[in-house]
């Protein structure tokens, strides 16, 4: 599972975006439409990072991504993310992830990053339509 | 809309470098401008034009401001609530509104700013909120008329910022929405209650909808011809019914729902116009209003000042748990490198 | 006291899961499925009040009194710091235990208006100060973080241990109110117990706080655990338990915490109390001021 709402908050500086990523060879500094519009962030220890929260509503499904919050250490994000997001019942399981490790697919590959599994129609059961009507196939 | 979206160009670049830069954003503007066209969704790192993100940044943040300021007239009564199960609900209710502003802050982060840089542009006055939320709660009616008006305009405004064309926003927007569910009808139950109650409790209720009512009809914002950027929102997909259109479908839904209260609106001239098909209504003193937003209204000072001391307050609390934390981590890489 | 329920949970996409295909259960996957959930509610006793299936003894009724305003007073003082908390986060946190503690307030209150045919608002708004029951320690005023920190560590783990044996008591409305918030304040206790580590050992100043907070209610922690002719009366009955002999747990799970924290129990003297006998804080007056304006401006009015 990729989310794909991770905070760019941090954008120009994130070695993943400096990085020479597929679909874009130039990677040269701050991307182009990327601007930085607020300051970038302050260093103060009283800042507490950033976490992403996944919930499973009940037992035997996933995880689902919820939200984020601000949270010291993984233990307060964990109670954090029980007060905010499970208040209605919403939850039977929590994680809770630091937002800088999760890594996220380019969003400007979405061409050759997700192309090739378009038109392969045989990995599908509607495919093989020489067999429909037969039964318990 | 090409040349407002022009980027500065990092100056250190080669001319192939600039090239390959301009090419990049030519890219992104044309999928950008074809996610538009088909409705789709804006996600945190595509590629979006300048005055969007800025666009978006500054509702979004306002958005969150609104709702951690508009804590306070409330938060203010919950001491005071008349009754336990009352109490309950008013608590449950400010605690949703700190859960909200918490959401959005988080939608506005994934645009690149931080909670901290917002919280302290709010607290320095830099930064815009709701301005209802500069009148005062004078009565317990109050709490009504706020869950009936203040929150029936703000879910009138809300519901379609769900399908928002940025993904962080509408997602935030329906768990917000879904949560507020109960905001409203519990304002319109305190309303009830009061007008069917003794006649000091019915004259309570109908002078807080008094003062309430104006204000509330400001929440959609100036008049259409008024409002200069909600083209550009309506054209991003940001917003989608216009300021004046979503005024006039909320005083239809209040003119039904003050007949069962029992009450009345303080307003002569709401009508029903058979040719427009739209609700209208009597003058709003828009001066008043602007007098408000720049800060001359009866609480702004107030209500910066007490966010203010929260966040000053918890400074220590904040660096306390984060020097913790620091703490923790060496331990545990010490431990690690030992073993 | 009838409620409409504002039920919003959602009646979609759930309980399909019987579909063989690897995915198609986690098709209802949700963060945002809302339901009230199942659970003992202060309406619930009210309605076995109302239709005479439960009737407390004087003896419980004065009893659940006490556990009552001990809960009320608390949520008072907690719900104030909704909107002034060090964080967000910390806003939302608080007023859940805040509203756990409301809840308790309600159910017990609702419980022992039960033996004089009155409400939990009857009780709550038109009683005056030396016929509440609270205990000094729930009087105390906030302070600053670290002493509602300090104050909440010792109320969550004396009602912890006090709720974990009400829920084996013979009168089964106190056992069955114990049972549910026996839960609640289980988290409680976590909730202080992080933040007594993070104070005392994150920044000098958040130590010095987290020392003073400790100072500062500790004095009322012996209130907590004196039986009287009630408490020991009622006991014999197996209806509740001795206040005194939850000390020893107290003392020992209290203790292992300021241990981890590298803090030292307090010593300092203790002070009467009597709360359980009327004789309050010089801060209930305040409290109760503040609680009661509105609806006695009001009498017999209803909200």
């Amino acid at each position: 599972m990729i989310p794909n709402d991770t905070p760019t908050s941090q954008v120009p500086s994130r070695p993943l975006d400096s990085q020479a990523r597929p679909g874009n060879p130039a990677a040269v500094g701050p991307r182009p439409g990327t601007p930085v519009v607020g300051a970038p962030q302050e260093s103060t220890t009283s800042v507490w990072p950033l976490w992403e929260v996944f919930v499973r509503s009940s037992r035997g499904l996933s995880h689902v991504h919820a939200g984020s919050l601000h949270a010291p250490d993984a233990a307060m994000a964990l109670r954090n993310a029980r007060d905010l997001y499970t208040r209605r019942n919403e939850g039977v399981s929590i994680w809770v992830v630091p937002a800088d490790a999760i890594a996220a697919s380019d969003p400007d590959a979405k061409g050759s990053f997700f192309e090739s599994p378009q038109g392969k129609d045989y990995r599908h059961a509607t495919y093989y339509t020489k067999s429909e009507g037969v039964k318990h196939l | 809309m090409a040349s407002q979206n022009l980027q500065p160009v990092p100056e250190a670049l080669s001319p192939e470098e600039q090239e390959r830069a301009a090419q990049l954003e030519a890219e992104g503007q044309a999928y950008f401008d074809r996610v538009m066209a088909d409705d789709s969704r804006i996600e945190p790192k595509d590629w979006m034009p300048a005055a969007y993100r800025k666009t978006l940044l500054r509702q979004i943040s306002q958005h969150a401001h609104s709702e951690i300021i508009g804590m306070q007239p409330e938060a203010n009564w919950i001491s005071r609530a008349p009754s336990l199960k009352r109490k309950a609900i008013l608590m449950a209710k400010v605690q949703d509104e700190a859960g909200h502003g918490l959401y959005l802050y988080s939608a506005a982060e994934t645009l690149g700013q931080s909670r901290d840089k917002m919280t302290d542009d709010l607290i320095a006055g830099k930064a815009r909120y709701s301005s209802i939320f500069n009148y005062p709660a004078l009565t317990w009616a109050d709490m009504g008329a706020i869950g009936w008006l203040v929150d029936g305009a703000a879910i009138c405004n809300q519901v379609p910022l769900c399908r928002a064309s940025y993904g962080p926003y509408g997602r935030a927007m329906v768990r917000i929405c879904k949560e507020e569910s109960f905001h409203q009808r519990q304002g319109f139950e305190i309303l009830l209650e009061l007008s069917n109650g003794t006649p000091a409790q019915k004259q309570m209720a109908q002078d807080a909808v008094n003062r309430w009512y104006a204000p509330a009809l400001m929440m959609f914002g100036p008049p259409d011809d008024d409002s200069p950027n909600s083209k550009q929102s309506m054209a991003w997909n940001i917003k989608r019914f216009s300021n004046d259109e979503l005024r006039s479908r909320f005083v239809g839904m209040m003119v039904e729902q003050v007949r069962v209260l029992g009450l009345t609106l303080p307003d002569s001239e709401v009508r029903f116009n058979d040719e427009t098909r739209k609700w209208e209504h009597g003058p709003l003193d828009w001066e008043e209003f602007k007098e408000v937003l720049a800060g001359r209204g009866p609480c702004n000072a107030q209500r910066l000042e007490r966010r203010r001391e929260a966040h000053d307050d918890g400074a220590w609390v904040r660096e306390a748990a984060a020097a913790y934390a620091a703490k923790q981590a060496r331990k545990h890489a010490e431990k690690e490198y030992a073993a | 006291m009838t409620t409409p329920e504002t039920h919003t949970a959602e009646t979609t996409g759930h309980g399909d899961i019987s579909v063989g295909v690897a995915g198609s259960g986690d098709s209802s996957a949700s963060a945002t499925r809302i339901t009230p959930g199942n659970a003992l509610r202060p309406e619930d006793i009210a309605l076995e009040v109302r239709t005479g299936l439960v009737k407390p003894s004087e003896d419980v009724a004065e009893y659940a009194l006490r556990l009552g305003d001990d809960a009320l007073i608390l949520a008072q003082r907690l719900g104030r710091w909704i909107s002034r908390a060090p964080e967000l986060e910390e806003d939302v946190a608080l007023g859940n235990i805040a509203l756990d503690q409301l809840g308790h307030a309600r159910s017990f209150l609702t419980y022992a208006g039960g033996a004089w045919e009155k409400s939990e608002d009857d009780l709550a708004y038109f009683r005056r100060e030396h016929e509440f029951r609270s205990a000094h320690l729930f009087e105390q005023p906030n302070g600053d973080f670290a002493v509602t920190i300090a104050r909440q560590f010792v109320v969550s783990y004396y009602q912890f241990e006090l709720y974990r044996r009400l829920t084996q008591s013979t009168d089964a409305t106190l056992a069955a109110i114990a049972a549910k918030a026996v839960k609640e304040v289980d988290y409680h206790r976590d909730h202080s117990a992080q933040w007594i580590l993070r104070l005392a050992l994150g920044t000098k100043e958040s130590r010095a706080r987290m020392t003073h907070g400790l100072k500062l209610v500790w004095p009322y922690v012996g209130e907590l655990f004196v039986d009287d002719e009630l408490t020991t009366r009622l006991a014999g009955a197996g209806a509740a338990v001795e206040p005194s002999s939850l000390k020893a747990d107290f003392d020992r799970l209290t203790g292992e915490v300021l241990a981890e924290a590298e803090l030292e129990v307090p010593q300092t003297p203790v002070a009467p109390g009597g709360g359980r006998r009327g004789k309050h804080s010089e801060h209930l007056g305040y409290i109760l001021a503040e609680m009661q304006v509105l609806a006695r401006e009001h009498p017999g009015a209803s909200w």
